[in-house]
Formats: C-alpha cells, structure tokens, sequence
C-alpha cells in the first residue's frame, strides 16, 4: 500500500513494479507476491469505491489480482504502466460488477446518487495514501462542479456517460464533454503523462 | 470526443466497442485515451485502503493453481483478417508490414511500429550476414504472406511466409535476452508436431531468422527457451505461438 502510493507519485520506483510484472509474465509467484504487496490496497480500494459492499469488493479485488497473474505475459508495456493497466483493470471489473447488480433505475436519482459519493475521509485514513489523496482532492477542486461530479459520478460510481446525463440533467453531448475536460484538467493539475 | 467516457469506462459495450476501432485509426485519439486512463488510474490510487491478511492469502493460495495465458497469442490479430491488400503490397517488406497493420485493422497499429523495425532491421542487415539473400528473397516474393503478433512483454513477431519458395522468415523486436545458455529455439509446427526450424541470436534483441527447412505445410510456428546449441524436441513450453499465414 504504502509502495503503490510511492509508486504513483515517483516515476524513479515504477520501474520496479515493471520489472515485478515482467518476471510475473515469466510464471514467478514471489515476484506475484511483491506485485500483489504493492497494488493489493490499490485495487481493493477501486472496488470499495465502487461497489461500497465490502465483500463484493474484496470478491471483485481477488479476481482482479488472479487476472493479473492470469494475462502478466500478455501485458505490454509499450501501452502504460504496469500500474496504470492494473487499477485500470481494477476500475473495469468493478464497474462491470456494479452494472451487473445494481438496477438501473436505483442509479437515476440525482440526490441518491450525489449523497453516495464518496467522501474520502470516509475511508479509513492511512498516512501512507494521503499525500496522493490529497493531491488528488486538491485537484479535484480545481474542476467546476459540473466536472467534479461527472466525473466522480463516472469513476467512484461506475455510471456511464448517459447516466451522468441523466443525473446531471445535462444534453448528452455535455456530458460527455465535461468528462473529457475535467480529465483533462486533471491530468494537467496532477502533471500525468500516459 | 468519447476519450474521457471510454477512460472513464463511462461508455455501455456496444460504444466501447466502437470507440476502441475508431482508437485504431486515431494515433492522436489514443495518446489522449492513454494519459486520461493514466489520470483516472489516480483517482482509484487515491482510493487506496489497507487489504484484510486473509485476502493475501486467498490470492496467493489462488495463483498457484491458476494457470497462465500464453504471451504469443493475440486474438485480435491471430484471427487474421488478412485482407486483399496484403496481397498487393507484398512485394516490398516495408509496404508488407505496413499493409499488414491497415489488413489487420487499428489493434494492429501499435503493432506496425515495431514490426516496421524489425524489418527495417532485416534489411539494414542485408549487407552484414549470410543468408540475407535468401532472406531478401522470402520478403519480396510475389506470394509473400506476413502475419504479425504481440509476442508477450513487448515483444513484436511477424512471420513471413512464401509458399512458392517454401520458406519462412521471422521477424522479431523487443525479445528479452533467453537468459545465461539459453536460447530462442524455432520450431515449425506440423499439426501439433514441432519440427526443429533454427536458432535465434541470443545476443539480440531485434533480429531476422530464415526459418531452418522448408514449410512444408506448416500450421505454425512456435519459439521456446532452450540450452545453448537447442534442443531436438522442445523441452519447454512454447513462449510464443503464432499460425503461419495461408
């Protein structure tokens, strides 16, 4: 946990999780093991976000991680990081998860939905996380509103861009756009490079 | 634009499905799709929690049994939609290569970089070895088939195949070096029998081999790691497969 952190915020350790994932490709479960150590509360914590069940989440966490030992030898590191295809992993497999459970028509209230977002003091605060926590929170605050709720709306609730739409009261193509902007914004307040 | 959507995963499948072949055609659009995945992957390392001992176990316990995904082969690209174009062009290796990457379709694009390499490599070391001749000529043959696949790790491998002259040459870049007396073995597969076919350098990363025999209806081509000097029969399982072209 505290080594995802790091790794998240300092380029110079990533390639460590690189060469952990590339020896994972080769069939080597210590290698598993330190890889699982460093991105375990990661993935739990994109699930949790999610899909608030705990068990669920930890369900949706298993199968992530077992997917990351499962297809190590087919990621390619040409197309990102190790890290950023395993939370992406994380994010898609949760998001499948919660369309799969949840009634659409539970999601389409607005209040509902807003009053389920996620406050990050919520969760159990860990000094290792909060820098990147509050990197991010401080960037967050950085976008409009509309944006900040699309896209939290979008990442930590798992709706698509209609439901954002819908939520929001917003035209579709708004909705859409105020993703891509406020991601946008974000990437450059967090200074990320693909 | 559907980048932050799709990077969101905001968009219902049948969308996804359809931005990720527009990605193909859009090297600007998947640069962009790259670093905004990359951003939403700082919100989930945000979300970061501390994970039960018990999950730990779980997982581990888990992976031993399960078993891994071969690197060589990609569906995408092994289902071949190797179209009329690759047909045309494929008197000249780079043109082959290129119209492999439009034959196969956008998930091919990444792929054309580094193929283009490795032949481009090929031909650079058309002046230095033996056997490039021989090389030369599988590549600009009129009946020349390419058929290219991620090999796993970042590696990139392309096949070239010449029915009339009944020989292979395999392309490969971004190999990991075999490791300390091991080397990259080809085999030809004969409907599930591996045929010796030559041996890799294993001092290089990005290389052109003329496959060793002839095709002689050869379904595929395996690569394994062998001992130094290979092995009559592969001795371990295979870290890259790809089907030869018809």
């Amino acid at each position: 946990m505290r080594e995802a952190v790091y790794i998240g915020r300092s380029p110079s350790s990533e390639p460590d999780l690189q060469e952990l994932v590339g020896r994972v490709a080769l069939g080597d479960e210590d290698a598993f093991a330190s890889v699982y150590d460093a991105v375990a509360g990661s993935v739990l914590g994109v699930a949790r976000a999610v899909l608030r069940d705990r068990a669920q989440s930890e369900e949706v966490a298993q199968e992530v991680l077992v997917e990351v030992w499962r297809t190590a030898p087919r990621y390619r590191s040409d197309r990102g990081t190790a890290l950023n295809w395993i939370l992406t992993l994380a994010h898609r497999r949760a998001v499948d998860r919660v369309r799969s459970v949840e009634a659409a028509a539970a999601r389409d209230h607005k209040a509902a939905l807003l009053a389920r977002t996620p406050e990050f003091d919520e969760v159990t605060e860990q000094v290792e996380a909060r820098l990147e926590r509050e990197q991010v929170r401080r960037c967050l605050r950085t976008l409009t509103e509309v944006q900040r709720q699309a896209i939290t709306l979008a990442y930590y609730r798992g709706l698509t861009y209609r439901q954002v739409a819908q939520a929001l009261a917003l035209p579709l193509g708004t909705a859409k756009t105020r993703l891509r902007d406020g991601l946008i914004r974000l990437r450059d307040c967090l200074g990320v490079t693909a | 634009m559907m980048t932050g959507a799709y990077a969101l995963h905001a968009l219902a499948d049948g969308e996804r499905a359809a931005f990720e072949r527009h990605l193909e055609a859009c090297e600007p659009c998947a640069q962009e799709t790259a670093e905004l995945s990359a951003t939403a992957a700082r919100l989930g390392l945000a979300a970061t929690e501390t994970p039960p001992a018990a999950l730990r176990e779980r997982v581990l316990h888990r992976v031993s049994s399960v078993r891994q995904e071969p690197p060589g082969v990609l569906t995408a690209v092994r289902a071949g939609r190797a179209g009329p174009r690759g047909r045309l062009l494929s008197r000249w290796a780079l043109a082959a290569c290129v119209a492999l990457a439009a034959a196969l379709g956008g998930t091919a694009v990444w792929q054309h970089q580094r193929a283009e390499d490795a032949l481009r490599e090929a031909r650079q070391a058309a002046g230095e070895r033996q056997g490039t001749d021989r090389i030369a000529a599988v590549l600009a043959a009129p009946d020349a088939r390419t058929r290219s696949a991620a090999l796993g790790d970042g590696a990139v491998g392309t096949v070239v195949v010449s029915r009339s002259l009944d020989r292979a040459v395999f392309a490969v870049s971004g190999m990991a070096p075999p490791g300390a007396g091991k080397v990259y073995q080809l085999w030809f597969d004969d409907r599930g029998t591996m045929r010796p076919a030559g041996l890799m350098d294993p001092g290089r990363t990005a290389q052109t081999v003329l496959m060793s025999g002839a095709v002689d209806g050869a379904s595929g081509l395996g690569v394994t790691v062998e001992p130094s000097g290979g092995s009559r029969q592969p001795t371990s399982e295979p870290v890259a497969v790809l089907r030869l072209p018809a």
